[in-house]
């Protein structure tokens, strides 16, 4: 049955990028190559990169076709929460997967995400790299440090039933993600920990699967030095509004 | 209900424990005094103490490094093959 199931659904695969050419075809190449019997669709939201990613999706949906590459571009940075209320505008399937450019987000682990979602009916599956199996690499101690932290007192103050929150790889059911992504007001960083506190406060179902995160290759990581006061002041709202 | 209302009454039950234990006297009052220091202090050791641990059992991967690599170098091969232009202007 599980197997009928699997030939019925769709997953859109929602992927903002800026300035992220070279990435954006390596992820889609291990996209296809990781997911070879999967119904998907890639959709690339692109915030008006200058180094030309837009070329190279254009490039790409001309290897894979464009039903499968979907690009959905915007003019200019308007933030990450909003990037994904634009990709999921143009989203086809019942499933929706968020993943980072960058290959911090692996595609081989895509089929894991998938399986348990088959496997337990879940609303949301979120990739923990704090689990065995789990795993970082390219932190140095500060920012494992900083992680720790982090993790320890929000798990303390909001009791939010998953041990990775600020983990952006997840896959959620459409109607679900459509359902929080309405009511989260947060920008950036915090936005990926208001989702998942969110989805545990309405009482949906969330399962978690072991993923490792390596550090950005190419690029230079996006976090600021403002993050630890950003992600205090959104511990703060949380704690206030849910 | 808000969850910072959950962590409220949970404070205000502890008070009220203590303030239990002040009037009863069942342990010296001068140990009862402390007791919200012994909280607060203990509270700031389990959060020493996870992190610690945290850092300790820090799962990291480097292997995955290089298997992100191989996987790189086999998708640059593959895109070049097909003639997608992934080279930085």
């Amino acid at each position: 049955m599980a197997e009928q199931e699997k030939e019925r659904n769709k997953y859109s695969l929602i992927v903002p990028t800026y300035n992220e050419r070279l990435n954006i075809a390596l992820l889609v190449y291990l996209i296809f190559k990781h997911l070879p019997d999967v119904d998907f669709e890639v959709i690339v939201v692109d915030d008006g990169s200058p180094d030309g990613t837009q070329e190279v999706v254009k490039e790409l949906q001309g290897v894979y076709g464009e039903d499968r590459i979907l690009l959905r571009a915007r003019p200019r940075k308007l933030g990450l929460g909003t990037a994904y209320c634009h990709g999921l505008k143009h989203a086809s399937g019942n499933f929706v997967v968020i993943m980072d450019a960058d290959l911090s987000h692996h595609p081989k682990y895509l089929p894991s995400f998938i399986r348990k979602q088959l496997q337990t009916g879940a609303d949301i599956v979120t990739g923990t790299r704090y689990v065995k199996g789990g795993g970082v690499h390219g932190w140095n101690l500060m920012r494992k440090l900083t992680s720790r932290g982090a993790n320890v007192l929000a798990q303390t103050l909001l009791w939010p039933g998953v041990s990775d929150l600020t983990g952006s790889f997840r896959l959620y059911k459409k109607s679900v993600l459509e359902d929080i992504i309405s009511s989260v007001v947060s920008k950036g960083y915090v936005f990926q920990m208001e989702m998942i506190v969110r989805a545990t406060r309405k009482g949906y179902h969330i399962e978690e699967v072991p993923i490792t995160f390596v550090d950005r290759v190419f690029g230079i990581s996006k976090l600021g030095g403002s993050e630890v006061v950003e992600y205090l002041k959104g511990l703060l709202y949380l704690l206030v509004t849910t | 209900m808000k969850h910072i209302v959950k962590i409220l009454t949970l404070l205000v039950a502890v008070s009220a424990l203590w303030i239990g234990l002040l009037q009863a006297s069942i342990i010296p009052h001068g140990h009862a005094w402390l007791l919200p220091i012994y909280f607060i202090v203990s509270l700031g050791c389990y959060g020493l103490l996870m992190v610690g641990i945290g850092l300790m059992t820090f799962p990291t991967c480097p292997r995955e490094g290089l298997l992100l690599q191989q996987d790189i170098d086999e998708a640059k091969e593959y895109l070049k093959h097909k003639g997608v232009d992934i080279n930085s202007n």
